[in-house]
């Protein structure tokens, strides 16, 4: 038995957020994973991310595959439902809830070796598909859950805690979920909140598929000289782009930094991202020079971190599908039943 | 002695894939059904694409037979390909039709059959000069030849014309006069009509000619899903593409255009299940149509959906294998693989339909099954009936009826609880209770794992724990069984020791095979099961009977392995017939193999119905 209830102790000083949620409500059970894991990190951004939206926890649906990473979901909105579901099939169980209902907000959760192997054929066409949804790969390079073999992200050349090369080539998401037509690609990493928080915060808001990769170092397999997703390496090699804030459209937008350092993207739903350029060539509208960009910068040996492409006015799957605006799980025989009269209608013609 | 016969007859095109000879074909076996005589076609179709042969068979049978006969009384040969072969397949005495333009080289016809030899691209050449409309009108010139040979009623054959190019009047015109030159051409050559001939009965009553898949796409639109994802494959692409024509039509707001339906074509059949249980986690009907390799695939879920427990339905039109096996040829070799599909224990309902108005009927129930039991519902078709248009019962639907949501509940019903229990099983029928996502701002929710679970969907592998989740899952079969339809059971005349079990698509050459051996004095029970777990009336069935014919389309006799391993029967007492070459089962195949067996299984006199 590893389910660790958490205590519910609301402490009455703890700040509260515009719908009166304090972030307990946004926590659920202990994470049973190893302490120091990046992974748990994340869980912490994602529960910063949706207390500082102000989002009503029960309105998540949390989706995963199997790993290390995929068990998070136990980790952090305790009152929302979860679906732990096969491993590398997060993106269609996902699909198909979104097509279901589209008032939820969907969270993706998945290991490396969950989207990039097993999985990768169900991630590529979630991207194509643009399906609304916040997609995180927590990315460590290795399998963790099954004690470290490489996963498909892992670099040539990098090496395994026993020592082992790995001799294939490494699958960068980021670049595939550009090519593949995401319309919000980031990459960060499990130990910069800073960055990430924001990141998931834009990432929710986004309208289509938002891929976010965040670097997230394996405490027990992966974080070892040799490694090029280890902590150490990650910090050393770690290039930002650019740094995030949000705002929502029923805000006042405003912005405190010097024209030239800041871009603006408006999104769908109001909201704006204000992007403050650390790189001055950087311009997260244009997919072409993003890709460009990650390239570059791969070949240097940096780990390019930040939103690097987002389309202001994206579609999402249900516009693709001309969906009705209800949820369709919603709809009932009125609205789905030609009924007898039809049917009577049918049988004529086929006589 | 050329063949005689009214009414009860078969009669094959042979053609050329692509020659747009199908609605041709079509148009002349609703003809005869207009006349009020039973008609069963099939497609044969090898798995090829433009160019290669096809045949299209009419079986017409006034008493009504439906499943195939075998044998060809009436070939029209139009592929030259497959003319040598096409001709030694006619029965004894029967007639073949072929285009006479070119003449045959000497010895290829036999002298036992009547040939009509129809100069059809002659006359199309010599009234078109479009090469399209050469060839489209020389089907329906041999429609017109067929219509005098065989006596049709030209009446009906023109107004289905009509009804078939409404809207499109310019065409009317044309296709009448083709008609007419190959009606005219006959009258003028040959001895109208032959000594096969259709004479209007009234046979049909109010019966409509179908496609199964059409007819499941129609029973999914009413049965109220709103999600399917597919990945094509063959036999089953209809059925989905029937689906997203139906909601075409019935399923957008007239006023913005809006659909209420979404379907994906998904990147495959993984993919296809895992959007259909995502969407039944979340409260949508959801549905995929699939084959045999597709069912292979979806494996893992389907024991995710079992032991978390989502609605989902399956369509499964079942060809032939193992692995690509015929793609084209019908068979019913899943029912193994979809009763006990994924790893572990797992065991599925499976509904079983016999033609078209049962998988419109079933395909709308699997929708309320799935969701009152929380499993997946497979509903096994197969070629046969998913690709051949069958005369059945008219499609109905009960206005009053309401859908079957099963236990779900509501934000309102979550407050008036003290607990929720995901996997409780709180009415003693073994189905809990579930909560949509977004039900509930902190009651409800819950999380739904493939690994082992406590009744509160806690992770837990504490043994007692696990073994109760998995006796509760084997109860729910139990509250299925009073769900599912019921077995037909058909007695035979007088009492017999013999019965026989089928289902599918085996039904008419079933019926029709008892009928042969009743008058060879076999008398024989029948029970067609429609659903698996199997109803108590299936093991009083076999109880009642010293031996039971197990009679299905594979080579293991898969239907008998579930009788042995669910009813737990001494195996000796089920006789396997098996029919597995990919053609349809045929009554005279069925009253062979049983009549044999009944002659050697040498059973004692009945005593026990005499006493
Ligand atoms: C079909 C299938 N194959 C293999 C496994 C075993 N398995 C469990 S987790 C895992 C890899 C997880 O790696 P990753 O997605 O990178 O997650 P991490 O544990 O590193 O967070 C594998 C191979 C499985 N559960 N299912
Ligand atoms: S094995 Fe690695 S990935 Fe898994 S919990 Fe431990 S540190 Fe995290």
């Amino acid at each position: 038995m590893t389910y660790l209830a958490k205590p519910k102790f609301h402490h009455p000083s703890l700040p509260k957020n515009a719908l009166g949620y304090t972030r307990r409500d946004y926590e659920a059970s202990t994470s049973t994973l190893c302490a120091g894991c990046g992974h748990d990190s994340i869980s912490a951004a994602i529960i910063e991310a949706c207390f500082e939206l102000s989002i009503e926890p029960h309105r998540v649906a949390k989706i995963s595959g199997i790993g290390c990473s995929s068990k998070t979901p136990d980790y952090f909105l305790g009152a929302s439902h979860g679906f732990n579901s096969v491993h590398g099939r997060m993106p269609s169980v996902l699909t198909g809830a979104n097509l279901a209902n589209r008032d939820l907000i969907y969270l993706g959760v998945s290991g490396d070796g969950d989207s990039a192997s097993i999985g990768f054929g169900q991630f590529a066409h979630a991207m194509r598909r643009g399906v609304n949804m916040t997609y995180i790969v927590e990315n460590n390079g290795v399998y963790g859950l099954t004690k470290g073999q490489f996963s498909a992200t892992a670099d040539r050349g990098s090496k395994s805690k026993k020592g082992a090369v790995n001799t294939d080539s490494a699958i960068d998401l980021v670049a595939m979920a550009l090519q593949l037509g995401a319309t919000f690609v980031a990459r960060s990493f499990s130990g910069d909140k800073k960055q990430l928080v924001p990141l998931i915060k834009a990432a929710i808001e986004h309208r289509g598929s938002a891929f976010i990769d965040v670097i997230s170092p394996c405490i027990a397999f992966n974080n070892h000289p040799g490694s090029t997703k280890s902590l150490d390496y990650v910090r050393a090699h770690n290039e930002a782009v650019n740094r995030l804030d949000i705002m929502t459209g029923r805000e006042p937008i405003f912005v405190d930094y010097a024209p030239g350092e800041v871009v603006s993207v408006r999104q769908h739903d109001g909201s704006v991202l204000s992007l403050r350029k650390l790189n001055d060539d950087y311009d997260p509208t244009d997919r072409l020079a993003a890709m460009n960009f990650l390239q570059r910068h791969a070949a240097q040996g940096q780990i390019v971190t930040g939103l690097l492409y987002v389309a202001a006015e994206a579609a999402d799957l249900h516009d693709h599908c001309n969906t009705v605006a209800v949820p369709l799980n919603r709809l009932g025989e009125a609205e789905l039943c030609p009924g007898s009269a039809a049917l009577d209608a049918i049988n004529a013609g086929l006589r | 002695m050329p063949l005689n016969a009214v009414n009860d007859f078969v009669i094959r095109f042979a053609n050329v894939n692509g020659s747009g000879s199908a609605s041709a074909n079509e148009l002349f076996a609703r003809a005869i059904m207009r006349m009020g005589v039973p008609v069963a076609p099939r497609n044969v179709f090898p798995s090829n694409i433009q160019g290669l042969p096809t045949w299209y068979e009419i079986r017409v049978s006034e008493e009504g037979r439906l499943g195939a006969r075998g044998g060809t009384d009436f070939m029209v040969a139009m592929n030259p390909q497959t003319f040598n072969a096409d001709v030694i397949s006619i029965e004894p005495d029967g007639y073949l039709m072929y285009d006479s333009t070119r003449t045959l080289p000497p010895g290829q016809l036999r002298s036992d059959i009547t040939v009509i030899g129809m100069p059809l691209t002659a006359i199309c050449n010599a009234h078109y000069s479009d090469p399209r409309q050469r060839q489209l009108f020389k089907n329906i010139i041999c429609i017109g030849a067929l219509s005098a040979l065989l006596d049709l009623d030209f009446a009906e054959v023109e107004k289905l014309i009509g009804e078939q190019y409404r809207g499109k009047d310019k065409l009317i015109e044309p296709n009448i006069t083709a008609l007419h030159l190959g009606r005219d051409y006959a009258r003028a050559h040959f001895a109208c009509p032959l000594g096969l001939r259709v004479r209007r009965a009234d046979k049909v009553g109010d019966r409509i000619l179908i496609e199964g898949n059409a007819a499941a796409a129609l029973g999914a639109v009413y049965g109220g899903a709103t999600v399917c994802a597919w990945y094509p494959i063959t036999p089953s692409s209809s059925l989905a593409e029937g689906f997203a024509r139906f909601c075409r039509r019935f399923r957008h707001d007239p006023a913005s255009g809006e659909a209420r339906y979404a379907i994906v074509q998904a990147e495959d059949e993984i993919a296809s299940i895992g959007m259909v249980i995502g969407a039944g986690w979340n409260g949508a009907r959801a549905f995929t149509a699939t084959s045999g390799p597709g069912i292979s695939l979806m494996q893992e879920f389907f024991g995710f959906a079992y032991f978390a427990e989502i609605p989902a339905v399956i369509f499964d039109v079942q060809r032939a294998g193992p692995s690509t096996g015929m793609p084209t040829r019908t068979q019913q070799c899943d029912l193994i693989s979809c009763a006990y599909a994924s790893h572990g224990d797992t065991k599925h309902v499976l509904l079983l339909p016999e033609d078209a108005t049962e998988a419109f009927e079933f395909g709308a129930d699997a929708f309320d099954l799935a969701d009152r039991l929380q499993t997946p519902v497979f509903v096994l078709l197969d070629l046969d009936i998913g690709m051949n248009q069958r005369l059945c019962r008219p499609l109905q639907w009960d206005d009053a009826r309401r859908y079957d949501r099963g236990k779900v509940l509501t934000a309102a019903d979550l407050d008036r609880i003290k607990e929720f229990g995901r996997y409780t099983d709180v009415d003693g029928d073994a189905i809990p209770y579930r909560t949509y996502p977004g039900t509930h701002p902190n009651k409800g929710a819950f999380f739904t794992r493939g690994t082992s679970h406590d009744a509160r969907a806690r992770y837990s592998e504490n043994g007692a724990t696990y073994v109760e989740g998995m006796q509760r899952l084997l109860r729910k079969q139990e509250t299925a069984k009073k769900l599912l339809p019921r077995p037909v059971r058909r007695a035979a005349a007088a009492p017999t020791r013999f019965g026989a079990i089928y289902y599918g698509s085996t039904s008419p050459a079933m019926t029709e095979a008892a009928e042969i051996l009743a008058r060879r004095g076999h008398g024989l029970d029948l029970m067609r099961v429609r659903a698996f777990p199997f109803h108590q009336d299936v093991a009083s069935f076999i109880a009642d009977h010293d031996f039971v014919f197990v009679v299905e389309q594979n080579r293991d006799g898969q239907l008998r392995m579930l009788l042995v391993n669910e009813i737990g029967i001494d195996p000796v007492r089920l006789v396997p017939v098996l029919h597995y070459d990919g053609a349809s089962i045929t009554a005279r195949f069925i009253a062979n193999a049983i009549g044999g067996s009944i002659d050697t299984l040498q059973v004692a006199p009945l005593r026990k119905a005499l006493s």
